[in-house]
């Protein structure tokens, strides 16, 4: 008997759709409300929503309380866990807790130093990688059992996602990165911000060249800059953003009350291009605080409302489980 | 980027660094065989002996490679530049917040440790040894002897044997983006045909 999974990113992917997901970050505050007012301005534009775990190593919201608000304001989660705070024991158990709350997509990853965050004294946990908690989460699902090889029943359902940035150092190793994290576990991965679409096109040559878009479902990650503080904020503080030369001049050469206008219009264009990139299958709004864009930007990329896609496609596909 | 100019990171392999070719001349040297697993057992009968031979190997590959005793070594596949110097600890590869000119995100005066590993990886011929997936850390060996383990055979299961990019790990042949229903048998994504990399082996 299969298990049918009721990821709606799942399904979308699967069918073959295009998919569109985009971020929320949880509040700092003991409030769902923003999450929930974020989640009313996103629905019926994305298939799924990342809730953010604690991002740039600040204290919100946890991203499983995040999630399960989502979830009830009518949003799917993505539910996004770092290795920064947690070690192999909180993370097996998050995971079994997220599967029992009906929370279906997660996504690993590695986590921001807490040298970058609001508690630069905290003891940064990593006790696993972001590869190895995708193994072990993938070994949990499909094994049935622990890191420690004790049984788990139910085992958790989940769909495993990873993130990957193409434009960092060593270039000749990223598109392998991934391949590892395909290896592990991963069944989708979301990219760091693309601004430079020929970078990320010659990384995704590398990544056909191992197969790796047939066995891992790949969003481009797009954001919209609305200032060029803003810019200059994420070129020099959020580790791992590049942007190009090109983007910087376009959005400082509108006057300062268009440049907003300007970051959306070259979001969509950066959307317009990646789908004509062969293997891209979906893309992933980073709104960097900016929700509130991500309808415009969708809309002027010819992304429009999202049709339903009901559990009954994973169940038809062979890809489901 | 943040106030303070990062402080100095404890332990830094000495500069310049071991050269590559060094480093895997010495795996040939090191590479065990029954003398030294016969050596290694020996040693470890004598805690005065063992405490000595440990403390030895510490003296020796601090400054060599910046070690810090985790006691189960990953160099031979890491192009001899030490995962754990890392400041996230990572086994199996850098982090996305790696400098454009190279450098880590946390102490912006290092390198990327992964980004060296590569590099000397690449120069010797063996960028598939940062191909394998590395197991969890045991924290319970901190501060013995690596070599001790080495030897003894304790630490063949620290990661995958194959490369797990080879085209034998690969789930099917690709075929064109979301064309065909696949193949019986064939996984979905994020599946691994093989016995290879179970969690525990």
């Amino acid at each position: 008997m299969e298990l049918v999974s009721t990821s709606a990113l799942r399904a979308r992917l699967a069918a073959g759709g295009f998919a569109v997901t985009a971020e929320i970050s949880p509040p700092r505050g003991a409030s769902g409300d923003p999450v929930r007012r974020k989640a009313d301005l996103l629905r019926g534009w994305v298939d799924a929503v990342n809730v953010t775990d604690n991002q740039g190593a600040h204290v919100r919201l946890s991203s499983m309380a995040g999630s399960m608000v989502a979830l009830s304001a009518g949003l799917e989660p993505i539910m996004q866990m770092t290795c920064r705070d947690r070690n192999r024991i909180a993370l097996q158990s998050d995971l079994l807790g997220a599967s029992a709350l009906g929370i279906r997509n997660v996504l690993v990853m590695t986590g921001d130093h807490p040298k970058f965050g609001d508690h630069p004294g905290a003891k940064p946990v990593f006790d696993l990688d972001s590869i190895q908690f995708l193994w072990a989460a993938r070994t949990m699902r499909d094994e049935g059992t622990l890191m420690s090889g004790r049984t788990l029943n139910p085992p958790p359902d989940c769909f495993l996602g990873a993130v990957e940035n193409p434009f960092a150092p060593p270039a000749g190793f990223r598109a392998e990165r991934l391949g590892k994290k395909v290896a592990a576990g991963a069944q989708f991965v979301q990219t760091q911000f693309v601004f430079d679409v020929p970078a990320f096109g010659e990384w995704m040559s590398q990544v056909h060249d191992l197969g790796l878009h047939e066995r891992c479902h790949i969003l481009a990650g797009v954001g919209a800059i609305r200032s060029v503080r803003a810019m200059e904020f994420m070129a020099d503080n959020v580790p791992g953003v590049y942007i190009p030369e090109e983007t910087s001049r376009r959005l400082r050469g509108v006057p300062g009350d268009r440049v907003a206008e300007e970051g959306a219009r070259i979001a969509a264009e950066v959307i317009q291009q990646v789908r004509e990139i062969p293997g891209v299958a979906g893309v992933h709004l980073l709104a960097a605080g900016n929700e509130a864009a991500v309808p415009g930007v969708l809309s002027a990329a010819g992304l429009g409302l999202r049709d339903t896609v009901t559990g009954d496609a994973v169940a038809g596909d062979s890809h489901g489980r | 980027m943040p106030k303070e100019a990062a402080e100095p990171h404890p332990i830094r392999p000495a500069r310049p660094r071991l050269a590559p070719r060094t480093a895997y001349l010495l795996q040939r040297v090191l590479a065990p065989n029954a003398f030294y697993r016969r050596l290694a057992a020996a040693v470890e009968r004598f805690p005065v002996l063992r405490r000595l031979f440990t403390a030895t190997e510490k003296r020796a590959k601090e400054p060599l490679f910046g070690c810090r005793m985790c006691g189960q070594c990953a160099l031979p596949v890491t192009g001899y530049a030490c995962p754990m110097s890392c400041p996230k600890e990572l086994r199996n590869g850098p982090c996305g917040g790696v400098g454009a000119d190279g450098s880590c995100e946390v102490h912006p005066e290092m390198r990327c440790v992964w980004v060296v590993a590569y590099e000397r990886a690449a120069s010797q011929g063996r960028p598939g040894d940062l191909r394998r997936l590395h197991r969890p850390v045991d924290h319970r060996r901190w501060g013995e002897s690596a070599w001790l383990n080495y030897w003894q055979g304790r630490e063949d299961t620290l990661w995958t044997t194959e490369d797990v990019l080879s085209p034998a790990l690969r789930a099917g042949e690709p075929s064109a983006a979301g064309a065909d229903e696949p193949a019986p048998g064939e996984g979905e994504p994020g599946e691994v045909q093989t016995g290879e990399l179970q969690w525990n082996s």
